[in-house]
């Protein structure tokens, strides 16, 4: 664990500390404002009508009797949206045609997944709500469920969509209507002579669950469509500006109209993305002209919210005795969920991005099935694609006979190289990764005892860049309040003032920072991608250079000389020229700024940011574990995780955000999983029965960060909240094939799953 | 949640006047931790809640070497597991109570609750069944006793007939040289209802032989079960690898479960034996 400042922090007074964060007192005192936490002046409850079958038209649905209970105000179905064109809006990490995310928000001719909203009211307490759903009725023709994603590809499987057709890379669709809604492919070199040249060729076939975020705050969101036409959105979100612009299409409002207010958010690692609840509060709170809020119980985030993707993949891949690649060849069908839109794409270009192998082609499949719509999640794709390859390439190792560690490295993606989709890598920390790994306590040690293995793995993750917005004033008693409009997930109020405390001079604390509404603040992306301590932090400099250059032309107007003889140095001492009397001037940062408001007024910085050369992230993670071999229980001894932040702003949530992934990772390791029946009913949609790991299920997880500054970023962040949860799962699968001998081919690698690979068959 | 109406009940025979007179839709509540859960969220019709826990018998715990062991209804589980005299004689049931729930349930959670939502995985049957343990209730028809064993009829049914509530546990005095130990098998560390669970009481002779053994599996059956089998094969001889082997196959012989979101038939019947080895292993330990 990392506690002194690092050495390429050492340049910097703010950056690479670990202050207080700026909301920690709210937060722990319970003063946070979380979006259920929201009650106004006759504000209504709402609640939504869930379909209890998992593929079904919908015949027709009698709302009167609901609408007849004392205290409803309102019921709604999807009848009552306006007309959604077939457009394409912004939905954050990507775009998505509006009929189907109206679709998904309530359901219009046929529900797609169980608990697939169907209609809503809105009534004057949640048990009269509750009891309103009741009496609608819905009388439904029951469809065969698609529930496997191998089955959905099959010609004459169930269609989910009748007009979906396979869209390939090249923009042409296919003839037959199909529920393979794209096809991908990145192809490099030559397939058939890089697996010529190999001594060892493995293939290995996978398949992983649908995994949820897990997040502990559930879904929800309050509106207030005003008599003037105004529309005002309460809600927990990874984006505001998202929600604004997925809102104001689905009612048919200007954006103008509508303005939303991100709530403080129980996490989200992408799941706070899409609109579930809003549009419907929206049009409620227009039907009855009463604030409406709706909250998801724990049972509704599941069932109908977005997960990862469930998955069937193959790899091939071929290497050298002495341990070169030569050629990788991978197969990846993602379950997008009940509309097109998996994060197959990403898993594509995530699933060979560490290694420079010469061969490739890598084949990416987007499948709709009768689950839940999927949403990101903690570098959505990756954490399935590179489970995959990193599995075939700790068996290579194995039977080559090589440490895996050391064949990572001969084979590993430098500064140069070049990814199958094209990308060219720029200043990478990969190598250097995976040298702390080696030189790491945990990998020096020897492990000892029966039924204990090691496992390692290799992970890789884009991070993005794009829109953020920043403004700050100066305050007369030097304190700089900042506006920003990224929700606030792991810390990133306290990592964006530290980039403009750093680029100030001040310190941490003298910078206040504020997530506001989307009138209150520029254009900003979502909290996602890993991008807002890098994007954020940007604006934030340059929002602080802004502030810097003002205070130059105040010191100069003050001491009458030109302002291009006046430096604000990094001090934050602003020195001007001698004055008449050969007396050095200067003010410092505090000075200046008690004269501000005699000198000309109050100072303003402003930024706004559009950025793309974030920096890829990669980690190395080391397991132990041993394993019950009476019950195929898989307990984890030891865990550490090597990653390369570029530079650590705030130490402390660069390992929280580490520290996070693991457990996500672990989770989706050993035992979450979507547990359907084959009608296509969730049987888990709980947190007692979908089962992420508690603190008793995991060790400290110790951290060691690498920092290979990124040249794309003033202070060198790159993101680092996504690429930890990609390495856990094959490294727990290569520790337990070390422990027990036994290569587990499924997630989750669940008690159930090892005895039915260790069981002599017939017990 | 629907609403509901809320009695506090002062006396046994107030609570099964109130029970009775509330029909179908009234249940006992105890602890609540079960029961508030399923009003909640709808799974069973409750308008009237009779709260027991007022009524002193039903929320006491009382031992003497002649009379062995009564345990009141309600009585929490952290009160079990924090009393002096259960953690001495009876280790099992501090087994059992420390695993229902967490450390906040178990501040409510009672044995008599566990026992009457009848669930096959509940953590508390078994270690009350090879306790031998006798169910007390009362009834518009006066008190009658059942064996725990014959309580459960199948999963979240019992023997409880209309206006019935149980008001307390009795356990005979533990015999010298006697032990019995409850583990359950979840996939992770806590937090979890049982995959399969288990619990053995042995009682050991002067000569190291095995004299008497109850052996109870659970989550493998649609009710907890007492396995005569398997206490069958370690009884009348010494504990030894092929006697334990042979309880374990009986109990998994024994087990007739299902697959769901918690399990396989598959990964129940072979945990039954595992469970049931090391339960007897460890029972054998405690008995000395």
């Amino acid at each position: 664990m990392v506690t002194a400042q690092s050495k390429e922090t050492e340049q910097y007074n703010v950056i690479g500390t670990r202050p207080i964060r700026h909301d920690g007192v709210d937060k722990v005192t319970g003063a946070a404002q979380y979006g259920a936490d929201l009650n106004l002046p006759g504000m209504l409850a709402g609640r939504v009508l869930r379909s209890p079958h998992a593929h079904a038209r919908i015949v027709s649905i009698d709302t009167s009797k609901a609408e007849a209970l004392e205290g409803v105000q309102a019921v709604i179905t999807n009848a009552d949206f306006p007309r959604a064109g077939d457009e394409e809006i912004d939905t954050g990490e990507g775009t998505a045609n509006l009929k189907w995310v109206l679709d998904n928000v309530i359901a219009s001719d046929k529900v797609l997944y169980k608990g697939h909203a169907v209609a809503a009211v809105a009534a004057a307490d949640h048990h009269i709500a509750e009891d309103a759903l009741e009496l609608i009725e819905v009388e439904y023709e029951l469809l065969t469920p698609v529930l496997d994603v191998r089955d959905a590809m099959v010609d004459g499987s169930p269609l989910l969509h009748d007009g979906l057709h396979t869209a390939a890379m090249d923009g042409s669709q296919s003839d037959n209507p199909s529920n393979t809604a794209s096809h991908l492919q990145f192809t490099k070199g030559d397939l058939d002579s890089g697996f010529a040249e190999a001594d060892v060729v493995l293939e290995r076939e996978f398949e992983t669950s649908m995994a949820h975020q897990g997040y502990i705050e559930p879904h929800n969101g309050t509106a207030f469509y005003r008599a003037d036409g105004t529309l005002d959105i309460w809600t927990s979100t990874q984006g505001a500006f998202v929600v604004r612009d997925s809102v104001a299409p689905l009612l048919q409002l200007s954006p103008s109209q509508v303005k939303v207010t991100p709530m403080e958010i129980g996490g989200g690692f992408g799941g706070k993305i899409p609109v579930y609840l809003e549009p419907v509060a929206a049009l409620l709170s227009q039907k009855t002209g009463r604030p409406v809020k709706l909250t998801m119980n724990r049972e509704e985030v599941l069932l109908a919210t977005g997960p990862t993707s469930g998955t069937y993949m193959r790899v091939r891949m071929g290497a050298k005795r002495d341990g070169t690649i030569t050629a990788a060849d991978v197969h990846l069908a993602f379950e997008a969920g009940a509309y097109p839109g998996s994060p197959v794409g990403a898993g594509a270009m995530c699933a060979l991005a560490p290694y420079d192998i010469p061969n490739q082609r890598i084949d990416g499949y987007d499948v709709v099935v009768n689950k839940p719509k999927t949403a990101a999640y903690r570098a959505p794709g990756a954490p399935q694609s590179e489970f995959a390859t990193e599995s075939v390439l700790n068996e290579l190792a194995e039977e080559l006979g090589l440490d895996p560690l050391e064949m990572r490295l001969q084979n590993a993606c430098v500064e140069g190289a070049q990814r199958a989709d094209g990308f060219t890598y720029g200043v990478i920390g990969n190598v250097e990764c995976l040298e702390a790994a080696q030189e790491s306590p945990h990998w020096q040690s020897e492990l000892q005892g029966p039924n204990r293995g090691r496992g390692i793995a290799q992970g890789f993750w884009f991070n993005i860049g794009f829109e953020s917005s920043a403004y700050a004033q100066v305050n007369g008693d030097g304190t700089v309040p900042l506006v920003l409009g990224s929700t606030d997930i792991g810390g990133t109020r306290a990592s964006i003032a530290m980039q403009l405390a750093e680029t100030l001079g001040i310190s941490a604390e003298e910078v206040h920072p504020h997530v506001v509404d989307t009138n209150s603040v520029g254009y900003t992306q979502v909290t996602g991608g890993s991008r807002t301590t890098f994007a954020g932090g940007w604006a934030a400099y340059e929002c602080a250079m802004d502030i810097r250059r003002q205070m130059e032309e105040r010191a100069a107007q003050i001491w009458e000389c030109d302002a291009a003889d006046v430096t604000y140095g990094d001090d934050a001492i602003i020195r001007g020229p001698q004055d008449e009397d050969g007396n050095d001037q200067q003010f410092t940062f505090k000075e200046l700024a008690g004269q501000l408001v005699t000198s000309g007024g109050h100072i303003v910085g402003r930024a706004d940011v559009n950025k793309t050369s974030s920096g890829p992230a990669f980690a190395t993670h080391i397991v132990d574990v041993e394993v019950d071999p009476d019950t195929g229980k898989v307990d984890i001894l030891r865990y550490t995780a090597v990653q390369d932040a570029g530079t650590a702003i705030h130490p402390a949530y660069v390992e929280g955000q580490m520290q996070g992934g693991v457990a996500q990772g672990v989770g989706m390791a050993l035992n979450e999983e979507y547990y359907y029946d084959e009608s296509g009913d969730l049987k888990n949609a709980s947190l007692l029965d979908y089962r992420m790991p508690t603190a008793l299920d995991l060790p400290m997880i110790e951290t060691n960060i690498v920092e290979v500054p990124n040249p794309g970023h003033p202070y060198g962040v790159r993101g680092v909240g996504e690429v930890p949860i990609i390495p856990p799962a094959p490294a727990v699968r290569a520790a337990i094939a070390n422990a027990i001998g036994v290569h587990m081919n499924e997630l989750p690698m669940s008690p159930r799953a090892i005895l039915d690979a260790t069981l002599p068959s017939g017990d | 949640m629907q609403a509901v109406k809320y009695a506090r009940a002062e006396s046994v025979e107030e609570a099964v006047s109130l029970l009775q007179d509330g029909g179908d839709g009234a249940r006992p509540l105890a602890g609540g931790t079960d029961v508030i859960v399923q009003a909640r969220e709808r799974t069973r019709d409750i308008d009237l809640f009779v709260d027991i826990k007022h009524i002193p018998e039903v929320i006491s715990i009382e031992y003497s070497d002649d009379s062995g062991l009564t345990i009141g209804a309600a009585t929490p589980c952290y009160q079990i597991y924090g009393d002096d005299t259960i953690s001495e004689k009876y280790p099992v049931l501090v087994d059992s109570c420390s695993l229902i729930g967490g450390t906040a349930i178990q501040g409510r959670a009672s044995l008599g609750g566990n026992l009457c939502n009848s669930s096959p995985a509940a953590d508390g049957i078994p270690s009350l069944i090879v306790l031998e343990g006798q169910v007390e209730i009362a009834g518009p028809n006066g008190r009658r006793t059942v064996a725990v064993e014959d309580f459960c009829t199948g999963p979240g049914q019992n023997v409880l007939a209309d206006g019935e509530f149980v008001v307390k546990l009795h356990f005979p005095a533990p015999a010298e040289r006697s032990g019995a130990r409850f583990l359950r098998f979840i996939p992770r560390n806590e937090m979890d209802i049982a995959v399969a669970n288990a619990a053995s009481a042995v009682r050991l002779d002067g000569d190291g032989n095995v004299s008497w053994a109850r052996v109870s599996v659970g989550a493998i059956a649609p009710t907890p079960l007492l396995v005569a089998d398997a206490a069958d094969a370690i009884v009348g001889q010494p504990l030894s690898e092929e006697s334990i082997a042979a309880a374990a196959a009986a109990s998994s012989a024994a087990a007739n479960p299902i697959t769901d979101m918690r399990g396989s038939i598959r990964q129940r019947v072979h945990l039954a034996g595992v469970l049931t080895e090391r339960t007897i292993r460890q029972a054998a330990e405690r008995a000395g």
